[in-house]
């Protein structure tokens, strides 16, 4: 139960990985990356802004994290490959969250530029996360080329909309023997729980802490959610039953009535 | 002419990556940067002698918030 989530050859305590987008301002970040208690958070690459305002990589370095680069916003293997290779020069480390994005409007993955992608970034020798949809079989493809773990969607990202299809996700947890992470689509505590009580190994939030009105308070109650998610799943939860089955014996129970 | 992070720019042929990072205020020791020059990544320690060609596409990128 108090086992660690092991990604890559590392190591990790906690189950909860944390996206940086949305948040207002660093202070805010760095507040809601403490309650959260996430070690492994997701930052992108983008144009250096020569105006901007305070160092994310020194925010994060000073919260004591370790970095997950991601490919946001690319729309082909070749660009992610590229965008992967330079958060390894950035960041100095090989793990990536692969997106490949193959539509604007729901921004669900490209399957087959996706999969190449990975295929190419392991060969490279990259700890490849794929952001992929909760389809089972993808995900055991994308396991067999050699990903660390699998990231399947909740539901489209930043939606709230939890997790719509939560057969798919216990499918995907029996198709691979990596970790499965559930990426996008959590909306509230609760979703992170469901996520990890039918079998996730982590979860990841973002917009679902960073948009909420107050994101360290969320990011408190993600965290508790995925430890009494992953507790309820190593418990075994009981069957469900169309009927009712007394939890009180009717053994010694009194006669009260008087017979007419 | 050079495009510098997709903008026109007076940087010149045969000025180093090293150069056009000291323009836009990073030293080449800066944390968390990395830059690509016509679609391919330039490693940190080729930044001093990586000289632009006429027309190079030239990409400083950073971490930013993120997913």
């Amino acid at each position: 139960m108090s086992e660690a989530l092991r990604i890559g050859g590392r190591e990790y305590r906690s189950r909860l990985l944390l996206g940086t987008g949305g948040f207002p301002s660093l202070e805010l970040l760095a507040a809601a990356i403490a309650a959260s208690g996430s070690e492994l958070v997701t930052v992108a690459l983008r144009r250096v802004d020569p105006s901007a305002r305070g160092s994310l990589v020194d925010v994060l370095a000073a919260a004591g994290v370790e970095l997950l680069p991601n490919t946001a916003g690319c729309h082909t293997a070749r660009d992610a490959v590229l965008t992967a290779k330079l958060a390894r020069e950035a960041f100095a480390t090989d793990l990536v969250k692969l997106e490949v994005i193959g539509d604007e409007d729901t921004l669900l993955p490209d399957a087959p530029e996706l999969l190449r992608a990975a295929e190419e970034l392991v060969d490279d020798g990259f700890v490849v996360l794929p952001y992929t949809t909760d389809d089972p079989v993808l995900a055991r493809r994308l396991a067999d080329v050699g990903c660390a773990a699998v990231m399947p969607l909740g539901s489209p990202i930043g939606s709230g909309m939890g997790i719509r299809n939560p057969y798919n996700i216990a499918l995907i947890r029996e198709a691979v023997t990596v970790p499965v992470v559930l990426d996008a689509g959590i909306g509230t505590a609760s979703d992170a729980t469901l996520a990890m009580e039918l079998g996730c190994d982590a979860v990841m939030a973002a917009s679902a802490v960073a948009r909420a009105r107050d994101p360290v308070r969320m990011a408190r109650a993600m965290r508790a959610a995925v430890e009494a998610g992953r507790l309820a799943r190593t418990a075994g939860r009981i069957p469900r039953r169309l009927y009712a089955t007394a939890s009180t014996s009717n053994e010694g129970l009194p006669t009260l009535s008087i017979p007419t | 002419m050079i495009l510098l992070n997709g903008q026109d720019s007076d940087v010149r042929a045969g000025e180093t990556v090293s150069a056009v990072l000291s323009r836009l205020g990073l030293a080449e020791d800066a944390r968390g940067v990395a830059v690509a020059v016509d679609g391919e990544v330039v490693p940190r320690d080729g930044w001093r002698s990586f000289t632009l060609g006429e027309d190079a596409r030239v990409e400083v990128l950073t971490a930013m918030q993120g997913g």
